[in-house]
């Protein structure tokens, strides 16, 4: 049983999903996606042990030899981000089915468990595979069911976003496929540890130029790095809640997680920094996302949008790690990856409380709400302050190790950029705070309870672990850094 | 070069005629089609590498020593139910942004959401 848990961990959502048809009720299916999203969570944990005890863990499909069978290959950085994807997704589920009874007709909620279970292992499976292939297939896979997902908000702009970010995803995942067609005719492989030793004898070609090219805009496109975010901000502002809190916290994510394995571990280091300027490249494109989307933030009405433009500078941090060319900017990217799914997920899903009782999370239908919801504002406060990065929480451990590393790089202007980069978060949510906190409720809206205790838990168990992974970083902080360190042990 | 290289310099067409019809048509219909397009060209690609000079089916028989490579067509059957399954989800999008919005010309619908925020 635990030699299979590679596998496991994408079979499981996958196959829940199907039997989902079967249970037709909606309380019934929702205790089931709960069982199961919990349990591809304890299959994450268990692989993490696994990865931290014994190393890299390979599982052949169906007993097929690597290169022509498939393989399934975990090392620290895809068991770190399989446990983020399988820990927010399984924290969100729990909200489900109160969320869901405002912002879904009944007969709707088991297409919406559907997909949520479909897109997740989608996202389990671009991470757990190591094949190339494969990844665009599991990408196909959880982006389909994000649009489908995306398409279900109430509002008719859920569908206008829905279908922009149908064109642009996929155009980004057919940029991939054409990038990974190049390199197979380049190598005859789509193993990507066979790929990685087969690249640099013909490091040289055009073609492999071209294929580098190929998959590094697919991919930006998927992760929303500026100027390719234009599909981000709508998707998550009209998409239900609780669509908006998994994906904010996971999707990009994933995308980075490609990425980072596309740059360093199957290009090389040496070829994606040296022979291309990528991390010149990079590291503008993130200090410009992390401006423009922050200054776009502060101007936003509705702060679902405010803080999807918030998700956008966020990727600049993480972009501008990653460019730093070293394993400490690395596992500072890595850091906030992580952090960062924590933060949003809590902002997101404390905002599906908000619309559970307002309807609405529109700054004005926030005004005075911090006395009518005191719980669920204040998890929305905490939540902000991690985005700034004030000490105690989660926000603060990844600038910490972002500057660290920016400066070992001698990089101190980019680090200066960073600070004023969180000085401008700290601008957008404190328009979040003054509404809820120091202006008075407005005369047309109803005075509305605390969310319930069922919505509260979940968004409460992600507020605490903002703190508790902001005191004690042995896990993130540990897990990252042996997953950059090993990144760049393997490379060339 | 320009005849050796012929199914590349289709698939270059295509993908740029594709494009071109995402970027520039603002009817929704149009859009899927442009990318439906784009993505049928990246199919012609794989397909083409696996061709070899001289090659046969890869099917083993006397006589014959050089095949095609099988693994893009398998790989490339999978892209194509994606890319079904991509069209047939953005023309059900179309039908309910119709009904929604009562146009399917990008212009209006942008129009009409600037009005109503």
């Amino acid at each position: 049983m635990l030699n299979h848990l590679p596998i496991l961990q994408v079979i499981v959502p996958l196959l829940a999903a199907p039997i989902c048809l079967f249970l037709q009720k909606p309380k019934i299916v929702w205790l089931f996606a709960c069982v199961a999203t919990a349990l591809t969570f304890l299959i994450s944990v268990l692989l993490l042990q696994q990865v931290n005890v014994s190393g890299t863990l390979v599982y052949e499909l169906g007993g097929w030899e690597a290169p022509w069978g498939i393989e399934y290959r975990i090392d620290d950085l895809n068991a770190l981000l399989l446990l983020i994807i399988s820990s927010i997704s399984a924290v969100v589920m729990w909200a489900g089915h109160i969320s869901l009874s405002k912002e879904l007709n009944a007969d709707r909620h088991l297409y919406f468990y559907v997909l949520y279970l479909l897109s997740l292992a989608g996202m389990l499976g671009i991470v757990a595979t190591g094949d190339a292939f494969n990844v665009f297939v599991f990408l196909e896979v959880s982006s389909l069911s994000a649009y489908a997902l995306i398409a279900l908000g109430r509002d008719r702009r859920a569908l206008w976003a829905s279908y922009k970010y149908l064109i642009m995803g996929t155009i980004g995942a057919t940029f991939i496929l054409i990038g990974i067609g190049l390199m197979y005719q380049m190598t005859g492989t789509l193993n990507m540890h066979d790929l990685a030793t087969r690249l640099p004898e013909v490091s040289q070609t055009r073609t492999v130029f071209v294929s580098f090219a190929f998959i590094v805009v697919g991919v930006c496109l998927k992760l929303a790095l500026f100027p390719l975010h234009l599909w981000l901000p709508n998707a998550y502002a009209f998409a239900p809640s609780l669509v908006t809190a998994l994906l904010a916290a996971t999707s990009t994510k994933v995308a980075i997680y490609l990425l980072i394995r596309f740059t360093f571990s199957i290009y090389g280091l040496s070829f994606s920094f040296t022979t291309l300027p990528l991390n010149v490249l990079f590291l503008v494109l993130g200090v410009l996302g992390v401006f423009v989307a922050s200054v776009a933030a502060i101007y936003k009405r509705n702060t679902k949008r405010l803080f999807a433009y918030s998700s956008v500078a966020q990727v600049g941090y993480m972009i501008i790690g990653f460019s730093v060319g070293t394993a400490a900017g690395l596992s500072a990217s890595l850091i906030h990856i992580f952090n960062h799914a924590l933060m949003k997920g809590a902002i997101f899903l404390a905002l599906g409380a908000v619309v559970y009782r307002v309807g609405s999370v529109n700054l004005s239908q926030i005004n005075g709400l911090g006395r009518e919801m005191p719980y669920t504002m204040a998890a929305i406060v905490i939540g902000g302050l991690s985005l700034i990065g004030v000490p105690l929480t989660v926000g603060f451990i990844s600038k910490w190790y972002l500057i660290v590393a920016l400066l070992e790089n001698g990089w101190w202007p980019v680090a200066l950029l960073v600070l004023l980069g969180s000085l401008l978060a700290v601008i957008y949510v404190w328009k979040v705070v003054e509404s809820a906190y120091f202006k008075p409720a407005d005369s047309d809206r109803e005075p509305v309870k605390e969310a319930p205790l069922g919505f509260l838990i979940p968004v409460w168990v992600l507020v605490i672990a903002n703190v508790y992974f902001g005191l004690d970083t042995r896990l993130s902080v540990g897990v990252a850094q042996a997953a950059a360190a090993g990144l760049f042990g393997v490379t060339p | 070069m320009l005849i050796g290289h012929y199914n590349y310099w289709v698939v270059v067409a295509l993908m740029m005629l594709g494009f071109f019809i995402i970027i520039a048509h603002g009817n929704l219909i149009k859009k899927i089609v442009g990318l439906t397009i784009f993505q049928t060209s990246v199919f012609i690609f794989y397909i083409s590498v696996a061709k070899l000079d001289g090659g046969t089916a890869p099917i083993l028989a006397e006589g014959f020593t050089d095949y095609a490579n099988p693994l893009p067509h398998v790989l490339i059957l999978t892209a194509i139910v994606v890319g079904i399954a991509t069209t047939a989800l953005g023309l059900a999008l179309t039908v309910r942004i119709n009904e929604a919005y009562g146009s399917i010309e990008e212009e209006f619908i942008e129009k009409q959401d600037n009005q109503s925020c």
